[in-house]
């Protein structure tokens, strides 16, 4: 959006007015002014698009769009809803930050604080590769490798924590959110880790060595300077990745056994995310239940940006003792 | 509280590089040591190996011996942690914590030491700010962040940040060249009010700043750039800008130095 207003148009008035234009200035304007328009008549279009799609489907649809189990969008009179995929979505993708995250800040404090430089480099260069696996490739790994040694550890998670319901587990393939979640966690780390890394990293010597000289120790630093400092950095990568999460298809669609059901367990196999249930419908749906497609995929994109609103909320909350005005 | 610091045979080294060399001085307890020299003497580095701080930068190593009394700064087992907690620091350029209040800047040290209970905390950081001066100017706002104060407000709030864990020694870098001159006099009076109690070393390229403030004042100097640093002379301040014993001092004090 920031493209609607570019800052370029004053230098080429300062030249008019002396009644000269450089005709590299004209080029360059029209360049930037056209790109500008061309993305926003772009946006537009996808938006009409999808809209009025997913307007049709909806319209058509004989169950509620938002809290029915179905999705018999093929069907006639067709009868979908999109609870299950919310729930799947929502839920895969924050188990994943839950993993992630933690972890994620922990490898970037490592690089940027306590590796010494010749482990931190090949460090940072093996997180950089992860990012560069394709998501099929994750996905395949899943299957072939996750899925079949995830079963000792629910049998493990449900004979201790199985009496919450949430991880009660009934044998059979760990086809479940619950895998999903660990794959998508291991698909976003990389992300998260290389934006907090490059924040720690940023973090002032100024203030590390006001800690130090207190007599902090090397955590103490951490938690002193370092931490308030990259706290909004690790909100904006923790972001990026659960938009990742959020959207991520294949590998989804590669380990998860789908079903239009939401269960209290997330070891059992079941459920379904909104891409995963587009990449998975799509092919086979006639031109309604594409339409219903559609409008799934824009329930997503709803809350991809309610997620960025309430991330840039937090971030802005404490402006006033954020590390920028230091 | 004060402590007398005794160097003998001190070198330090970034890396290969020998940045001072061979330093030996005694810092009386209850005065202010001002250091002066060109840029790059290795006053600051020589300062920072009095609190274990030269360590920190990579690379960072010293050879020889700092006495705090009778103990060994440098001597194995001593934890360079509680050297820092013991010797405090003061820095060039004013670094409140940012992400903390002015009340939260100041308790950041006890915090550390594990001091929590919220009556003593406050007494402290009320006695810290009014001995940094600063007590007046900020008793209305101590919740507010200290990156809102001006310079020289956080700057003493960075004394009062120092000063709040009782140190045996307070070591100053360029404590004032960040600031204008109403505030670096406002630092100066503190300097010389916080001197009954402390041990005070200084670094300065201001010579007028050394002659006002100091008792003793060291005379740092290199051969050439690349050399390492030396301590040509250390004196009562009045000695050293009045009658130095080496010439090469009275050339710089009288700025026919190069």
């Amino acid at each position: 959006m920031a493209t609607d207003t570019p800052p370029a148009p004053a230098t080429p008035e300062q030249g008019s007015a002396r009644g000269v234009t450089h005709r590299g200035d004209r080029m360059f304007r029209g360049l930037s002014r056209g790109s500008g328009i061309a993305l926003l008549v772009l946006m537009a279009a996808i938006a009409v698009f999808l809209s009025w799609r997913a307007a049709l489907a909806i319209g058509a649809d004989e169950a509620n769009f938002l809290t029915s189990f179905e999705w018999d969008a093929n069907a006639d009179p067709p009868r979908f809803g999109i609870a299950v995929l919310a729930f799947g979505t929502v839920v895969s993708s924050l188990i994943a930050m839950v993993l992630a995250v933690p972890v994620a800040v922990g490898i970037a404090l490592f690089i940027s604080h306590y590796a010494p430089r010749r482990l931190a480099t090949p460090l940072g260069y093996v997180i950089d590769l992860l990012a560069a696996v394709p998501s099929i490739v994750y996905g395949l790994w899943g299957a072939l490798f996750l899925v079949p040694h995830l079963t000792g550890l629910y049998t493990w998670l449900d004979e201790y924590l199985g009496w919450t319901g949430l991880f009660a587990y009934d044998g059979g393939p760990a086809r479940s959110l619950f895998t999903a979640a660990v794959l998508l966690a291991i698909m976003i780390l990389p992300i998260v880790t290389n934006v907090s890394r490059e924040v720690f990293r940023q973090s002032p010597k100024m203030q590390e060595e006001a800690a130090l000289a207190l007599g902090a120790t090397r955590w103490e630093v951490i938690r002193m300077s370092v931490l308030p400092f990259g706290r909004s950095g690790v909100i904006s990568a923790s972001m990026l990745g659960l938009g990742r999460a959020l959207g991520e298809t294949m590998a989804v669609a590669t380990v998860l056994s789908p079903s239009f059901l939401i269960k209290a367990s997330l070891l059992n196999p079941g459920g379904g995310t909104f891409a995963q249930n587009i990449a998975a419908g799509f092919k086979e749906a006639g031109s309604t239940g594409r339409d219903a497609l559609i409008a799934s995929g824009l329930v997503l994109f709803v809350i991809t940006l309610l997620v960025n609103g309430a991330a840039r909320l937090i971030i802005a909350r404490r402006k006033e003792y954020s590390g920028a005005n230091a | 509280m004060a402590k007398r610091i005794d160097v003998s045979g001190l070198s330090a080294f970034y890396g290969g590089f020998r940045a001072i060399d061979d330093i030996s001085m005694t810092v009386e307890p209850r005065s202010v040591t001002a250091f002066i020299g060109p840029s790059g003497c290795g006053k600051s580095t020589f300062l920072r190996t009095l609190n274990r701080m030269h360590e920190v930068t990579a690379g960072g190593r010293v050879e020889g011996k700092v006495m705090l009394d009778n103990e060994d700064l440098y001597g194995s087992g001593v934890d360079p942690v509680s050297v820092r907690r013991t010797i405090g620091m003061v820095f060039q350029r004013p670094n409140p914590f940012p992400t903390m209040s002015i009340y939260d800047n100041v308790a950041a040290g006890l915090k550390l030491n594990g001091d929590h209970k919220k009556k003593d905390l406050d007494e402290v950081v009320e006695r810290s700010l009014k001995g940094a001066n600063l007590w007046n100017e900020v008793k209305d706002r101590l919740n507010k962040p200290g990156s809102g104060l001006s310079g020289g407000q956080q700057q003493r709030l960075c004394i009062a940040r120092a000063i709040a864990v009782e140190p045996q020694v307070l070591l100053m870098d360029e404590p004032c060249s960040a600031l204008d001159p109403i505030s670096t006099l406002a630092i100066e009076d503190l300097i010389a009010d916080l001197k009954a109690q402390y041990t005070i070393v200084i670094v300065t390229h201001n010579m007028q700043q050394a002659a006002r403030v100091s008792d003793r004042t060291a005379f740092f100097n290199l051969a050439e750039v690349g050399a390492p640093g030396k301590l040509v002379e250390i004196d009562e301040t009045e000695r050293i800008f009045s009658n130095p014993s080496v010439q090469a001092t009275e050339d710089y004090i009288s700025g026919r130095f190069g």
